[in-house]
């Protein structure tokens, strides 16, 4: 299990699907195109995950096509903190 | 005081033929001799095409200068626009465009499957914004390239002052849009206002963040073009990213700013404000719903020398009130701000019902408006029990409960019925609801709005599935996002075994209020 991932989901599924099985969001399941992140919501994940991993997201980094689903976001985080190391 | 709006764009082309009039999106300008050239040339088209003094020509497209000169050429053939949401779903725009019985629709390729799916007996002629090749669809149609090359239209049809200008649809309380219908008079009586109030000239440039379907567009749009200053398209990209939205502010030396309090807000918490020069602002303009005082404290204090006002008024009556909002917030207020004081073109009264008794000043009750900038009525509905005759005015229940004061006007305090705003937007609750039943999945549906310290409001929808056929949550919010504009897609969806029901079988909407208070509980039936 990739604690990237799972924390991810997790925080997503504790703001924005309340009551939502942890099965039903994939790594692969829209999150901006199905309407489960607004633009709020998208940029409260990226302040947590500049938070919670000490990383830097740049504005163009967060366009919809690279930033839609859990497994593209983990991919960025993980090189973000390859790259702070 | 111009008697149509289209006079404003003419008086400023001779006045200043050579100034910048609009900014689009990708950066091209327009003076305004070409946005007048080219709003002429659409009007000749759309005459030539048969539109006829009083007719409806629809408007489905992101924001571009091209749209821009569409509305003016619209106006100029005598004709009222009707603007939609380009995001919105198909079906939902082709049945307001189909209530209003567009003559003509204006759209974007990316919108073409409004008209791919309608009949072709009863389907209105299309415009394709982007060229009739890049639509991609099999409805015929002409290049707006076409429309913008055809013989100019020089003198404007004759146009009364109480001729449709425009026609705003926003959510009912039935679940089917309802056309606003606005006049010239209602919209110029707004904007005179506004000159003598806040002064622009030409060398203000001016922000257009709310779309051309949103009411906030009036004052960008005409505001702007009435005094030859220069108006900034801004995307609806552009316009969700906070930091890149602070950075255009300062790259284009913004001088006026007009939005939501949900846009100021996310450029107070996450617009890098520090590292962007926003000192050109000299006005900023909030509408639409109430803004939370932290948020406008922090916007306040950032940007320090603008002057900010707070404007209220439903689509229906344009802007009928203001305030101005202190330039150093207290600490410890946690209050929203009034909505203030009533505008000189609007007369207001506080009764305790629609009709009813009048409220003694400081009592709460439902403020009612009079004057020119009232609307007409919605389109294809009944008057009757809209507006009401008393002192020789004609008055109008915007339904918002207030309370006057002598220091600060009006102070708003709710509703009684089940409109909610978010993001500016009016979402009648059961619209929600309405997009929610056509899920073959769901039984039942109810949809309620709790205050939300951060959101405004928050909208749980409640939902009994079909027996053994209960779809996942993700699937839900991923429906709704199809089925209903993007801002009414609820927050959270619980399931229940039943809705509750008062003892006349009504759907008990206050006992699932009080589940959500203080925490958000599925309710055991």
């Amino acid at each position: 299990m990739d604690p990237i991932k799972e924390t991810i989901r997790g925080y997503i599924l504790n703001e924005y699907l309340p009551g939502e099985s942890p099965a039903n969001l994939r790594d692969d399941t829209p999150l901006r195109t199905s309407g489960i992140l607004d633009s709020m919501a998208t940029l409260n994940l990226v302040s947590f995950l500049e938070q919670t991993f000490n990383i830097v997201i740049d504005a163009h980094e967060t366009g919809i096509e690279d930033f839609d689903r859990i497994g593209d976001i983990a991919a960025l985080v993980a090189r973000k903190k390859g790259a702070a190391v | 005081m111009s008697p149509t709006l289209f006079r404003y764009l003419e008086n400023s082309a001779a006045a200043f033929p050579d100034r910048h009039a609009v900014v689009d999106p990708s950066g091209a300008v327009l003076t305004y001799r070409e946005l007048s050239e080219l709003a002429d040339r659409v009007a000749g088209f759309l005459v030539a095409a048969g539109v006829q003094r009083g007719d409806r020509v629809g408007v489905v497209a992101p924001k571009s200068a091209a749209v821009v000169a569409t509305l003016f050429g619209i106006m100029k053939a005598g004709a009222a626009y009707v603007p939609a949401d380009y995001s919105a779903p198909a079906a939902r725009n082709r049945m307001l465009l189909a209530d209003c019985a567009v003559k003509v629709v204006v759209l974007h390729s990316q919108c073409a499957s409004i008209v791919d799916e309608w009949p072709s007996a009863d389907r209105p002629a299309v415009v394709w914004l982007d060229g009739a090749d890049a639509a991609g669809t099999a409805v015929p149609g002409t290049s707006w390239d076409a429309a913008a090359g055809h013989e100019p239209m020089r003198e404007a049809r004759v146009v009364h002052p109480s001729d449709l200008a425009y026609i705003l649809y926003t959510s009912g309380s039935t679940g089917i849009p309802k056309g606003v219908m606005l006049t010239h008079e209602n919209a110029t009586s707004f904007v005179d206002w506004c000159s003598d109030e806040f002064t622009p000239s030409e060398e203000d440039r001016f922000s257009s963040h709310a779309p051309f379907h949103f009411d906030l567009s009036v004052l960008d749009l005409y505001l702007s073009l009435k005094h030859g200053a220069t108006l900034y398209l801004i995307s609806e990209n552009l316009g969700k990213s906070p930091q890149e939205l602070a950075a255009f502010i300062a790259a284009s030396r913004l001088t006026v700013w007009y939005s939501t309090p949900s846009i100021l807000s996310l450029l107070a918490q996450f617009g890098a404000l520090d590292r962007h020069d926003c000192s050109s602002l000299r006005t900023v303009f909030f509408a639409g719903e109430v803004f939370p005082v932290k948020h406008l404290r922090s916007i306040v204090e950032r940007w320090s020398q603008a002057a900010f006002f707070n404007l209220y008024g439903p689509t229906e009556t344009n802007v009928c009130t203001f305030a101005r909002i202190p330039s150093s917030i207290p600490a410890d207020r946690t209050d929203p701000y009034p909505i203030g004081f009533v505008c000189p073109h609007c007369e207001s009264l506080v009764l305790d019902t629609f009709a009813g008794a009048e409220v003694v000043r400081g009592g709460e009750g439902l403020l009612h408006i009079a004057g020119r900038s009232l609307f007409q009525g919605y389109w294809g509905r009944p008057n009757d029990d809209l507006f009401f005759e008393r002192n020789g005015r004609r008055w109008y229940n915007t339904g918002d409960v207030v309370r006057e004061t002598v220091d600060d006007g009006f102070i708003y305090l709710g509703r009684r019925d089940r409109m909610v705003k978010r993001r500016g937007y009016r979402i009648e609750l059961g619209e929600i609801e309405r997009g929610l039943y056509q899920n073959d999945r769901i039984r039942e549906a109810a949809a309620i709005a709790v205050p939300d310290s951060s959101a405004g409001v928050k909208i749980i929808a409640y939902v009994t599935p079909q027996p053994g056929a209960r779809p996942s949550i993700v699937e839900l919010k991923t429906f709704c996002n199809r089925a209903l504009p993007s801002y009414m897609n609820p927050d959270a969806f619980v399931f229940v075994e039943a809705l509750p029901r008062t003892s006349t079988n009504k759907v008990d909407y206050q006992s699932l209020t009080r589940a959500q208070e203080p925490a958000p509980q599925p309710i055991q039936t």
